[in-house]
């Protein structure tokens, strides 16, 4: 079988992947002249954190990110499975006890406890809730291993192809992961801008995604390792990528500042936007339109959702299999 | 029927359009709460380049009337001009006019208020002022040209409930014939029905529906509470008592020895 897989972001080299691993002839058309470009999945914070999601998500997301530890450990060496720390200042202890009320498989921990993952924090916070299983990816490295990967398994990735939607293509089967760029076929497609920062921060040691809580602007720290940090991200109803905003970078620099002082201290390396491609429900879909496969509405659960993805549209393409549970 | 501007309003719960989990979810919510009128904020950033047209294409398509407001502006300026948009993007003259003086509290600075609510009502915009219970901003309001008043009743999202009741039931008394609609700090739905019980014409909610594990369920239980509230208040409640008041006369009871 010959696939042609359109999109080289994380849906798209997802596909690939699971595609060429079960023995198809794999070509992926990509738009930009590399990997990242304009994609979101370059600026993605690539937190696996299926129970963390699981406040604004229902349970069927946590099950698709559940399968994706194991794939990631084995395509992707760089899986850092250290969990995630949630956490929240004094006053905003009610947002913690309603995080952990529609969350499940974490413990509470005390001000001890969190000094104790993170000595960094110590003294800090006095309440904080950890999810032990969760784990986090750079998803730059990760994309290049799934590039990598699809080559070894003799797939090819051409850069700076726009392909027709839905049109001719030359696979047997063609599976779209063009995010925003499916609008035209997908029309309830609508994008979610995010704005992100990597700060250098060298006095700092965190090892493992912070969450902070806040009623107006939650943040999040990724560690990317070398101390680098990417600090995230905002959450607007726009479709332009443009530019961060003045009050955007305000918030997630003031925010990372009262989870650490440190952070006054880091260098800004990077300035990122991104628009996330949604459905109205917020969730992950395979839409087949004509003879071709579309993966895409992965929101801000692209890294989280997309090996469970690639696995539906493979067993799609290759046995006919149909998950109901994100098959529209 | 409550009348807003000239338009009747069956539904005396409006909802926000903010913070929901999906759009879904805000769609399942607005329906299950019956409501006839949802405001929706516009991001300047947003409305530069009609970036947020998805989003307000979902609003539209629930079918019922929009109010747009200027949530987030903190000088008169900004208001106007957040307003001028809005008009521009929902077609619509009526505008939830917020202009924030605190940022703690997000609460109103009525003097800005005051003056954005001059300008626009001589533009022709059908302003809601989101205020305090200040009887004299209140009054200013209504000269300015407002004929709706949105107070608080405690800050916005706090979920507090009404804080300030000798305020409120002052305001109420004094503006008899001005629609007052419950803005902000309603938490639970015994917060609205006791806001409806002392007389108020409306409540308008947002976080405490859109930030509820089951956000559709929570708008069904605030109908219903509405309502309840409502009806409680055209039935007449009794007026608390300092003593205990038997409700079965105990004349004529046995004597148990």
């Amino acid at each position: 079988m010959r696939a042609t897989v359109i999109g080289a972001g994380v849906a798209g080299l997802a596909c690939a992947v699971e595609l060429a691993e079960r023995g198809a002839a794999v070509e992926v058309l990509e738009r930009n002249a590399s990997l990242g470009g304009t994609g979101c999945s370059w600026f993605a914070g690539g937190m696996l954190a299926p129970w963390c999601e699981r406040v604004s998500a229902p349970p069927h997301i946590v099950a698709l990110g559940d399968e994706g530890f194991a794939w990631w450990a084995e395509r992707y060496p760089g899986m850092v499975r250290r969990g995630t720390l949630v956490l929240a200042h004094a006053r905003d202890l009610g947002e913690l006890k309603q995080f952990a009320r529609r969350t499940e498989h974490y413990e509470w921990l005390d001000a001890e406890g969190i000094a104790g993952l993170e000595p960094d924090l110590a003294g800090r916070f006095e309440h904080g809730l950890y999810f032990k299983e969760e784990a986090h990816i750079d998803p730059r490295a990760a994309l290049e291993a799934l590039a990598e990967r699809v080559r070894r398994f003799g797939g090819t990735i051409h850069f700076g192809i726009e392909a027709g939607h839905g049109a001719t293509q030359q696979g047997e089967c063609v599976i779209d992961c063009t995010g925003l760029g499916a609008r035209a076929v997908l029309t309830d497609l609508r994008g979610v801008k995010g704005e992100m920062l990597h700060v250098q921060a060298p006095d700092l040691t965190l090892t493992r995604t912070i969450r902070v809580l806040h009623p107006r602007t939650p943040v999040y720290v990724v560690p990317r390792g070398g101390g680098r940090y990417m600090i995230g991200a905002t959450m607007i109803e726009s479709d332009q990528a443009s530019r961060i905003s003045a009050r955007a970078m305000l918030e997630l620099l003031g925010a990372a500042y009262a989870l650490h002082p440190a952070f006054g201290e880091a260098e800004i390396v990077e300035i990122g936007t991104g628009v996330r491609p949604a459905f109205p429900d917020n969730l992950p879909r395979l839409t087949r339109r004509g003879g071709t496969l579309y993966v895409n509405g992965l929101f801000r659960h692209g890294f989280l959702a997309a090996p469970a993805l690639a696995r539906r549209a493979a067993e799609f393409v290759l046995e006919g299999r149909e998950d109901p549970q994100v098959m529209h | 029927m409550l009348t807003l501007y000239d338009v009747p309003v069956r539904s005396r719960l409006l909802l926000g359009t903010a913070r929901y989990p999906s759009p879904a979810i805000l769609t399942e919510a607005v329906k299950a709460s019956g409501a006839e009128v949802v405001t929706v904020s516009l991001r300047r950033e947003a409305a530069g380049e009609r970036a947020g047209q998805a989003f307000w294409s979902i609003v539209r398509d629930l079918g019922v009337r929009v109010l747009p407001n200027t949530a987030g502006c903190h000088t008169v300026k900004e208001a106007v001009t957040t307003a001028h948009m809005a008009r521009e993007v929902f077609g619509t003259s009526w505008v939830k006019l917020e202009v924030i003086g605190e940022e703690d509290t997000l609460q109103p600075d009525v003097f800005a208020l005051v003056e954005a609510a001059r300008i626009l009502c001589a533009e022709g915009f059908e302003v809601f002022p989101y205020t305090t219970e200040d009887l004299i901003a209140a009054e200013r309001l209504c000269a300015a040209g407002c004929r709706v008043l949105m107070p608080w009743g405690s800050p916005i999202g706090s979920g507090h409930g009404l804080n300030n009741l000798f305020g409120l039931k002052a305001l109420r008394a004094r503006f008899p014939g001005v629609p007052l609609v419950i803005d902000a700090g309603v938490g639970v739905p015994s917060h609205a029905a006791q806001a409806l019980e002392l007389g108020f014409d409306a409540v308008l909610i947002n976080t405490a529906v859109s930030q509820a594990a089951d956000p559709a369920r929570m708008a069904a239980a605030f109908a219903q509470a509405v309502a309840a509230g409502r009806e409680a208040f055209l039935a007449g409640p009794m007026e608390p008592r300092e003593m205990a008041v038997p409700s079965t006369p105990a004349v004529g009871t046995a004597l148990l020895r």
